[in-house]
């Protein structure tokens, strides 16, 4: 099934990332960002792979999605590996002066330092957010980050709720557009053949009616949402209401610590300085 | 018994649009629905009962007429939000299509969504959540998504979370309309247990026949008028009346009818097939 490609991201599962807060959640990976990019010399790299293993272990996720979810962006990261491999210039030369490119140590190690880099980026902020917590507890989680804003009139739980139902119809439209293609294709259209904008025109008799169901869906959830006596944010209550626990505190303390110790590694310990 | 839902004289016209003139769709239109009552509307498309169905709800407001919910005239100048959305606490509405009334992905926070609305605190959700889920079998799906559902699940989802907000009345709009036979048994057993065990009052709009045998009255719609009202097998028994308007009847009705059309005499207000066939075999009997 395509609908669950979508939804794919989240998984199942009761680990101590899984039982976070969202909203700290949202909290500790922006940290946890900031802190990836303090990090400079070989050193704090060391800390930095440590602590994607320990999330990793936290999570209880299988090593094979974390790697599955790396895969896309495996063009990217052999692309600014070569750039820097070739462009790096240090003081060791690996190759022969006669050859008509140089390749330094340093640039290798630069450029495996920039994969591990982003690989942790990407799986980090992975672990901690979407596999680990649903869309729904993440909307809910911007939802209460946000309320603040509120009280100078930005609609924050009209924003909130407009991204729940997005969510909501996301797997609805793809079986939608599904059945939709196959109709158009049992009436002879082709969607695989021919030039870029030929098969560009052959969606738009699949876009169409998908747009005007939507909008069908739209009116008919409007009015069931208003029979169920929804009124806007005022006054509404919410049955999972976010509770902050032990474990954000332990978590807490441990970016800090993280972050702490990488600035500490990057001020104390000598060794390779990694240029970005 | 009271009446939950008193129409006098109700009519309705969707309002025209420059060019295009009103549509009417219901003319002088008078029940009573008794509480803790099933009652089946049928009527074949276009004939009102969708229409009807959200006046009751009061997402549409009667050109004419008046409409008491609990013993209160909903139409009336000075009615207030506030008393709509007390009626609405009071009258819920399942409709047609499974995946355009749910709200939620998951299917406890989507039960929640009224009381939610209700702003109830949130222990009390919970409880009402779950005793809700109980009430339709689908508590061990609590935390399932909502869209991996099957349809006959979906509906009891949104039934449930009709019966979170304690509402004593329930309108299916054609709730059964779009789900395959197994769904369709299921969301009917359903409907029938509420209205059974739990007191629930239910209006059912429907076009399938042998749905409507199993309510205490039923009413019968043709373009925007009641024409029937009464028991099933009083109904049913009108059998030539009801292909009149359109409609069908159940399949042991059209049975019985053509016996007693052949001459042999039988009843017309029998449903059940075992029972049918028992009369049958009585009146062939007979006959010899």
């Amino acid at each position: 099934m395509r609908s669950d490609i979508v939804f794919g991201q989240y998984c199942e599962g009761s680990s101590f990332l899984h039982k976070l807060d969202p909203r700290w959640k949202i909290i500790f990976v922006f940290s946890y960002i900031v802190g990836l990019f303090l990090a400079k010399n070989i050193f704090a790299f060391a800390l930095m792979t440590l602590s994607i293993i320990l999330l990793w272990v936290l999570s209880g996720i299988r090593a094979k999605i974390l790697i599955k979810g790396l895969r896309p962006l495996l063009f990217i990261i052999a692309f600014t590996a070569i750039i820097n491999i070739f462009w790096f210039k240090g003081e060791t030369p690996l190759l022969p002066d006669s050859w008509f490119f140089q390749i330094y140590l340093e640039g290798i190690i630069n450029a495996l330092l920039i994969v591990l880099r982003v690989a942790v980026l990407v799986t980090g902020t992975s672990i901690l957010l979407t596999y680990t917590t649903t869309p729904i507890a993440l909307t809910d989680g911007i939802e209460q980050l946000l309320a603040p804003l509120a009280k100078i009139k930005v609609p924050v739980h009209e924003f909130s709720m407009m991204m729940t139902i997005a969510l909501r119809f996301i797997p609805t439209l793809i079986e939608e557009t599904d059945k939709i293609m196959s109709a158009q294709k049992a009436r002879g259209s082709d969607f695989s053949q021919g030039s870029l904008a030929r098969r560009a025109k052959a969606l738009v008799p699949v876009l169409v009616p998908l747009f005007i169901s939507a909008f069908r869906r739209a009116e008919d959830l409007a009015t069931a949402m208003e029979c169920r006596c929804y009124t806007g944010g005022a006054g509404r209550t919410r049955m999972n209401v976010l509770h902050s626990t032990w474990r954000d505190a332990v978590m807490l303390v441990a970016i800090a610590a993280f972050i702490a110790g990488i600035v500490l590694l990057n001020i104390f310990a000598p060794g390779y300085v990694f240029a970005m | 018994m009271s009446a939950i839902i008193k129409a006098e004289h109700l009519s309705f016209a969707y309002p025209g649009d420059g060019d295009t003139p009103a549509v009417p769709v219901l003319h002088d239109v008078s029940f009573e629905i008794e509480e803790g009552s099933f009652v089946a509307v049928l009527g074949h498309n276009g004939c009102g009962k969708s229409t009807l169905a959200k006046l009751l709800c009061m997402i549409l407001e009667p050109d004419e007429g008046i409409l008491y919910i609990n013993g209160k005239d909903m139409t009336s100048e000075d009615i207030t939000d506030e008393d709509i959305y007390d009626a609405r606490r009071r009258v819920g509405m399942v409709f047609q299509n499974p995946d355009n009334q749910l709200v939620a992905t998951i299917v406890e926070e989507d039960v929640a969504f009224g009381c939610e609305n209700l702003g109830i605190p949130s222990e009390k959700i919970r409880k009402r959540v779950d005793e809700a889920l109980d009430t339709v079998g689908m508590r061990k799906y609590a935390r399932h998504a909502t869209h991996r559902l099957s349809g006959g699940q979906k509906q009891r989802i949104a039934i449930a979370g009709v019966l979170a907000m304690r509402r004593k009345c329930i309108i299916f709009d054609e709730s059964t309309a779009m789900l395959d036979p197994g769904g369709r048994k299921e969301v009917m057993d359903t409907i029938c247990r509420l209205n059974r065990e739990e007191g629930i009052t239910v209006i059912h709009i429907t076009h399938y026949m042998n749905e409507a045998t199993l309510a205490d009255r039923v009413i019968v719609m043709n373009d925007g008028r009641i024409i029937m009202d009464g028991t099933p097998g009083q109904v049913f028994s009108c059998a030539d009346k009801l292909w009149e308007a359109g409609l069908d009847v159940p399949q042991t009705t059209e049975l019985l009818w053509r016996m007693k059309e052949a001459g042999y005499n039988v009843r017309l207000d029998i449903f059940d097939p075992e029972e049918c066939a028992s009369e049958i075999a009585k009146a062939i009997a007979e006959k010899r």
